[in-house]
């Protein structure tokens, strides 16, 4: 009796979250009358404007990845090594964005760095994106540490340290040669996950007025029906993509397989 | 002066003092081993000449120059680790020459280094291998390739041989005993088992409580303890307590019994002092020219395989001894009292 009462919760789930998915993609398919064909996917991919939305949210979710990389390797790396007290409130600092609403801290960007600021960012078409980047970098950070930080548990940071140390090599090669590499799966993993955030992130790029991907995809919700539903399923897949990469990468990671 | 000079090193952490007043003097070439229980302070020692720690006071010279103020990396120190600590991302080729490519030598000579190190190991053909795919041993090996391989001033071992199992540690023992004299380098051994530090060295410092107790040959160490610490960490050792009763010719009274050592004692008269006499320096019997004997009471034998040990009750302390055994010896009776003898030289007199 029991064994029927589990199934049905796990059938109850997978429906709930299957279904929605289900009838969305039946409805993005569904643009011919009568038939199921990709027409919507073909006016989505043909338009310009996702073409040019997409490109632009792909090239600051790299930007971004790249600055999350150089800023919290080094510092998780650091608040390991030299700081092992200071973890606590550097966790819980990185953990602020999750509590903090987007709009709150793109208000107070605006409010920061607006034209009449000493710093005025939103000035200039490349301070602007340069403010979302950072935005974003934020928005991605409690997922960036946290796995970095996992990474870095993996291994014995202050032993490494100190034998690349004893072969005479600075702070630079140790963090290039040494650290990065043995913490490479993490680090990917954070990537795919600021990648997916960056690339359907609305509201710092919509009140900054930045034309990303996210903001396209409201606009176009907002004024036809099949392509917002066709525009959603590929979304998904981007993620979904960029989840299976993750768990590629740490299959795959070689000198990882072994248990230490 | 030696080529590597400790000068009255001293390390704190907060309030606790971990190394004291530590002066030791290395010769270039010679292998010293640190000794002692954990948290005697021979590891901060061996961290503060690697440059990992910095000395409260003192000064550390290596070929005479200061080099307390010298980061880890400049300072041309070989190490290896308890750990291993190799490098997980690079291949045993690669870690055996990251030194190498860090101080920007040419390829080729790297090339070549690289596998003279692991001709050297003994594993020329692992270098592909991944540090995961070797055995601990290999690994620790490999950890002594790359250690060398920039050809360091010196090279400080932590421990290296306390993670692997007993076989592996006396065959590696020898190997790194072997490869440091071959290369001829200034060696400094950090560890807590006085089997290897009696094995591998030159010359052992014994430490207790962040001092130097002793420094000493193996032999020195083991047959002449210059301390009750020392005499009761290195080996078994049995001790007694006495009082001096003539100083000039050595008697003393031990258990109601009195010896006479016959040598002068340097201690006044009444003074307690400690005996202490090796297991195998003593043997059941009446003693002959130049040993001295005393009488005692059967408590317990115990057969250890080639070693047969007799404990007595001198007075009411515990002696051993122990004895080879040979086919046809028979041990005393459990409760019988018996004649024990040892040379007088091998009785020591402690201090504390």
């Amino acid at each position: 009796m029991m064994r029927v009462w589990a199934w049905g919760a796990l059938l109850f789930g997978c429906m709930y979250f299957a279904l929605p998915l289900i009838g969305m993609t039946e409805f993005s398919l569904s643009m011919r009358r009568g038939e199921y064909s990709f027409d919507a996917y073909r006016v989505v991919l043909a338009d310009p404007r996702f073409q040019a939305t997409f490109a632009y949210s792909v090239v600051m979710a790299l930007v971004t990845i790249a600055f999350g990389v150089l800023l919290v390797v080094p510092t998780a790396y650091w608040v390991r090594l030299k700081l092992p007290k200071a973890r606590p409130w550097v966790e819980f600092i990185t953990l602020l964005p999750l509590v903090i609403p987007a709009i709150v801290v793109v208000f107070g960007y605006i409010r920061l760095y607006n034209t009449s600021s000493v710093l005025p960012l939103t000035g200039s078409v490349m301070g602007t994106n340069l403010l979302l980047m950072f935005g974003y970098a934020t928005l991605a950070l409690p997922y960036m540490y946290r796995s970095v930080d996992t990474g870095l548990r993996t291994i014995d940071v202050a032993t490494l340290t100190e034998a690349a140390q004893s072969l005479g090599a600075g702070w630079v090669t140790i963090l290039g040669r040494v650290i990065l590499p043995n913490v490479l799966a993490s680090v990917l993993s954070g990537a795919f996950l600021t990648f997916a955030i960056v690339i359907g992130e609305f509201t710092m790029a919509a009140l900054l007025d930045r034309p990303a991907f996210g903001p396209y995809m409201q606009i176009l919700g907002a004024n036809r029906a099949y392509e917002p539903a066709a525009l959603a399923v590929i979304a998904f897949g981007i993620t979904w993509a960029c989840m299976g990469l993750i768990g590629l990468v740490n299959r795959f990671s070689r000198h990882t397989q072994a248990k230490r | 002066m030696g080529f590597l000079d400790l000068d009255r090193l001293e390390k704190s952490f907060n309030e606790t003092r971990v190394v004291r007043d530590f002066s030791l003097s290395v010769e270039k070439g010679e292998f010293v081993s640190f000794l002692g229980p954990s948290g005697c302070g021979k590891t901060t020692t061996l961290r503060m000449i690697a440059g990992f720690e910095t000395p409260t006071s003192g000064a550390i010279r290596i070929g005479g120059q200061d080099v307390v103020n010298v980061k880890p990396n400049r300072r041309n120190i070989g190490m290896v680790f308890q750990s291993y600590a190799l490098f997980p991302n690079l291949t045993v080729a690669q870690n055996v020459a990251f030194g190498l490519k860090v101080s920007g030598a040419p390829r080729d000579r790297i090339a070549a280094r690289v596998d003279e190190m692991l001709a050297m190991i003994g594993l020329p053909d692992l270098g592909g291998r991944y540090p995961f795919q070797l055995s601990g041993g290999q690994q620790q090996r490999v950890a002594l390739a790359r250690a060398l391989a920039p050809a360091p001033q010196v090279l400080l071992l932590d421990e290296p041989l306390s993670a692997l199992d007993a076989q592996i540690r006396v065959s590696l023992r020898s190997e790194i005993r072997a490869i440091q004299q071959k290369l001829g380098i200034t060696t400094i051994y950090v560890t807590h088992d006085q089997e290897e530090a009696l094995s591998m060295s030159d010359r052992i410092v014994v430490m207790h409580k962040g001092i130097a107790d002793q420094v000493g040959t193996p032999s020195e160490i083991y047959n002449s303890p210059a301390t009750r610490f020392v005499a009761s960490f290195i080996g078994t050792l049995n001790q007694v307590d006495a009082v001096v009763e003539d100083p000039a010719n050595g008697t003393v009274e031990v258990g109601g019994q009195r010896l006479v050592l016959g040598r002068a004692l340097g201690r006044a008269r009444g003074a307690r002092v400690a005996l202490a006499v090796r297991p195998q320096a003593l043997r059941i019997g009446a003693p002959g020219p130049g040993e001295v004997g005393l009488s005692a009471r059967v408590v317990e034998t115990q057969f250890l395989g080639a070693v047969q040990r007799i404990v007595v009750d001198l007075g009411g302390a515990p002696l051993s001894l122990d004895a080879f055994n040979r086919a046809g010896a028979h041990l005393p009776q459990t409760g019988s009292q018996v004649t024990l003898s040892a040379a007088a030289e091998d009785v020591l007199v402690l201090v504390d």
